[in-house]
């Protein structure tokens, strides 16, 4: 008898017990859409040609983006040429030649802990050491530089992630052939890993993108009289351009600012789903 | 400078093994006494492993003649692929592993200074127990090994891929899909192919670690066959757990054995394979033939 | 058909150039592997050298404990505490908003939804990662802002619940992702004995993989509070940035992290209020190093646990 109603307790605590957490995801599944609607319903009401290869006039309350898409795509891209080499070349070593010590369980503490570094302490430690000591001023190359030190840890671990994947009996089957390790790093194993490497590696990019507290100092303007035109050059970058309109423009255009917000999301997005897509379309022609 | 030679044989291509060039203009690793032995031939003596403190193989001596199979044989655990990992080296590739005694490769210490084992590796090539054909097509996982020799030559390659297939009996199944991802063949087929692949570098020995182990009777089979053409022109060494197969394709045999675990491996007898499944002399190979353990 | 001899000259061995070609690139990989930790060394010295002006002459005990931000007046008074209160205000509603509802979000995709359910709610989560800080902020001014504002009948809706709750949501996908991964980490055996015993799935989870993922969980709330606590754009737009000891959480705030951003950009390089700003990174920077320190090894610590 009591072992009936045990059950019937049991099988309601359970039916609660998913309501409750259905009930969680749900909330999150609704902010995100909620989220998501939101920038695209407000935003794409700018976008037109016009906006998107215009000017900003009266301080961004009119005109278009133009300048403001092409200095990101500079930082980004300059950023990219940075990380990855460096990036990739870190996940090699710890996948391929660290020993089993407590220095390179130091490396790795240091690279999570890298990861939860706050943004704006990048931004101090990008004016200190790259706009002041290195002397670059604020300038395209010290916000990439600060940049890729905070992508450097996804790009690291991306590419270790992925070097990890491939089997062991490939390593020794190169070197049964009388390869050296590097030649079958660069030969058997990279290759392979590639698509992890590059997909891993375009995410943290792509967020990169879309940060503005290690820029504020190193690099970013809100008005520019002409595009840049080197490493040197400050530059417009579309994540500070809907801070600063936001906090210091009265009156500033919801319309374009929201559209700036859905250029920024969108190709943040588009990026990223694209590089998924791409790793799983890998993934199904080569299974270990 | 001897080159690599075709020789014809009933009127098809057949693998032969080649000689080596070495190159003035290049720092090759001097050879103490290279012409001394025959191409091919081993000689080991004293020879112990341990990983960091445990000693798993112990005083080891044997002679393994060139251009014949020779089977290790013994019970799991007896060190048979720790000891043939010690013939290229291969062991130099885990951490912590400490080899005692004297191998010589024609005649060269091959744990001396003067031997890079990257290129001891390019002499003697191995065969694993599961297939591992590189993510690439047939022809580059073929042409890997003389790629990394330095071979660039498209005609040179080509020849060399015919050569290494047919010596893998695997030619006329995949002459016309030389471009087709390596993935894609059977298991037996991927088997021939790395069988293909060592044969590429022209090696001396081929170490083949339990090759068949893998794989259904009727690629056993042919890759028993493989062997059996090959021998006339690589030392072979084969590890097996398969008495039957050891006493089918070798010319000699070695039994190891590690009779408790506070105990290194040995050498326990070695001899002509039709003498060793038929009268050998200790007892123990006795035991063990006769599958009374193991 | 005799076919010519082929002339390979196969070089066995390796040229000496190419040896120290080999040499050289196998030095660049430790180098770079090695960079992290000089990264990261790196960051803690510039701080710390560019504060010292403030230890000197603010005094790091009174920076600590003072409740008076002043710092253009003259002279500056540099008290960290209505900061220091700020950032706890603010990250304390994000906890509270992104902890319950993110471990029972991830309780939700790791043991009680299909593959099909799983696969879209980690797509969703992953966009969620991927919106930049400024839009969450935006989005925040647009919604949150007269929402708190009408709600608590408020002159102004920049407070720090605003902040919160905009910052709670920017940390549930860390929370979940963790928590889930957590979760998913405990043997399938552990549940399944539980199921033989007569356990329904959620007695199960409640009562086997919950606890047993504990201390992941526990980590992955640890991360979840130093991405808040580390967390700028949005709290700059969102939080009325009044540089007071806030008693309520429905006042406006001003954490360390806006302090520096909004601050940086009229200060004089080199000098104390310039230094003081630093010395502010410098304990954010102790801060996040901790709580990413401790998460790492309790992590670490449930990896043990588990491994085979």
């Amino acid at each position: 008898m009591s072992g009936m109603s045990r059950t019937r307790r049991a099988r309601r605590s359970e039916a609660v017990a998913r309501a409750v957490t259905g009930l969680a995801a749900v909330s999150v599944v609704s902010v995100a859409l909620f989220v998501l609607a939101y920038i695209v319903y407000h935003g794409i009401g700018a976008i037109d040609w016009t906006f998107l290869t215009d000017v900003p006039r009266d301080r961004g309350r009119e005109g278009g983006i133009l300048p403001v898409i092409v200095g990101t795509l500079w930082v980004v891209a300059t950023t990219a040429g940075l990380t990855l080499p460096i990036g990739i070349l870190a996940g090699i070593y710890l996948s391929e030649y660290a020993p089993r010590t407590f220095t390179t369980r130091a490396i790795r503490l240091a690279i999570t802990n890298m990861a939860g570094v706050p943004s704006i302490v990048y931004g101090l430690f990008g004016l200190a050491a790259f706009v002041l000591l290195a002397g670059f001023g604020r300038s395209i190359i010290a916000s990439a530089l600060t940049l890729t030190c905070m992508t450097l840890p996804v790009v690291i671990t991306a590419t270790e992630e992925a070097l990890r994947q491939i089997p062991q009996d490939l390593r020794q089957a190169s070197l049964a052939l009388g390869a050296t390790r590097l030649r079958t790093i660069y030969k058997v194993v990279l290759p392979a890993a590639a698509p992890g490497i590059i997909t891993g590696s375009i995410l943290g990019l792509a967020r990169a993108a879309g940060e503005t507290a290690p820029i504020l100092f190193t690099g970013a303007v809100f008005q520019m009289r002409k595009l840049p035109d080197g490493l040197s050059s400050r530059f417009m970058s579309l994540p500070y351009h809907i801070y600063a309109q936001v906090t210091s423009v009265p009156g500033w255009s919801p319309t374009l600012v929201w559209g700036t917000a859905l250029v920024l999301v969108a190709g943040v997005s588009v990026v990223s789903v694209v590089a998924a897509l791409w790793r799983s379309a890998q993934r199904r022609r080569v299974k270990w | 400078m001897v080159n690599a030679l075709l020789l014809e044989r009933d009127g098809t291509l057949a693998y032969t093994a080649g000689a080596v060039v070495a190159d003035d203009a290049v720092d090759v690793a001097t050879r103490e006494d290279a012409t001394a032995a025959v191409r091919g031939t081993f000689s080991l003596s004293g020879v112990s492993v341990a990983y960091g403190r445990d000693r798993v193989i112990e005083g080891v001596g044997m002679e393994i003649p060139a251009r014949s199979v020779t089977a290790l044989i013994g019970p799991s655990g007896c060190g048979k692929s720790t000891l043939l990992r010690c013939l290229n080296r291969m062991n130099d590739e885990i951490g912590n592993v400490h080899v005692d005694g004297r191998i010589t490769l024609d005649g060269a210490d091959i744990m001396g200074k003067a031997m890079d084992p990257v290129e001891l590796r390019m002499r003697v090539g191995q065969v694993f127990q599961r297939p591992n054909p590189f993510p690439m097509s047939i022809y580059d996982n073929i042409a890997y090994g003389p790629r990394t020799q330095g071979i660039r030559r498209k005609s040179e390659l080509d020849l060399l891929v015919e050569e290494s297939l047919r010596g893998a009996a695997l030619w006329d199944e995949v002459k016309k899909s030389l471009k087709k991802h390596a993935f894609e063949l059977s298991g037996g087929q991927q088997q021939r192919l790395c069988i293909a692949r060592a044969l590429a570098t022209k090696p001396e020995v081929i170490l083949m670690d339990e090759p068949a182990s893998a794989l259904d009777p009727i690629s056993t089979q042919q890759i028993e066959d493989t062997i059996a053409e090959l021998k006339d022109s690589v030392t072979i060494v084969i590890v097996t757990h398969n008495m039957q197969q050891a006493a089918r394709i070798s010319n000699q045999t070695a039994f190891m054995l590690r009779e408790s675990l506070e105990e290194p491996a040995h050498l326990v007898e070695m001899g002509d394979t039709k003498k060793m499944f038929t009268n050998p002399d200790d007892s123990r190979t006795e035991s063990y033939i006769t599958g009374r353990f193991g | 058909m005799r076919t010519p001899p082929s002339d390979g000259a196969r070089r066995l061995g390796r040229t000496t150039t190419r040896r120290a070609a080999e040499a050289v690139v196998r030095a660049i990989i430790h180098v770079c592997g090695w960079l992290a930790i000089v990264i990261l060394a790196a960051i803690a010295i510039f701080l710390a050298w560019n504060s010292v002006r403030a230890f000197g002459e603010a005094g790091l005990g009174t920076m600590l404990s003072g409740t008076a931000w002043y710092p253009t007046s003259d002279p500056g008074k540099f008290g960290m505490l209505p900061l220091i209160l700020g950032s706890l205000f603010v990250t304390g509603v994000a906890l509270a908003v992104s902890v319950p509802v993110g471990v029972a979000a991830a309780v939700f995709i790791s043991e009680f939804s299909g593959p099909g359910v799983k696969d879209v709610m980690k797509s969703i989560i992953e966009f969620m990662a991927a919106v930049p800080s400024v839009v969450y902020g935006l989005i925040g001014v647009a919604v949150v802002i007269p929402l708190v504002k009408d709600v608590f009948a408020l002159n102004s809706g920049m407070t720090a619940l605003t902040g919160g709750i905009v910052l709670g949501v920017m940390s549930l996908p860390t929370v979940i992702s963790i928590s889930e991964d957590a979760l998913h980490a405990v043997p399938f055996d552990l549940r399944q004995g539980s199921a033989a015993l007569g356990n329904t799935r959620w007695q199960t989870t409640f009562k086997v993989t919950v606890p047993a993922a504990g201390s992941g969980i526990f980590a992955a709330v640890m991360l979840g509070l130093g991405r808040a606590i580390g967390e700028t754009m949005a709290v700059l737009m969102l939080t009325g940035n009044a540089a007071v000891m806030p008693t309520t959480v429905l006042e406006s705030v001003r954490t360390m992290t806006g302090t520096i951003a909004a601050e940086m950009g009229e200060v004089v390089q080199g000098g104390l209020h310039y230094s003081v700003l630093f010395a502010v990174g410098l304990v954010l920077f102790a801060i996040t190093f901790t709580i990413n320190l401790a998460a790492d090894l309790v992590l670490e610590r449930q990896r043990k646990r588990w491994r085979r």
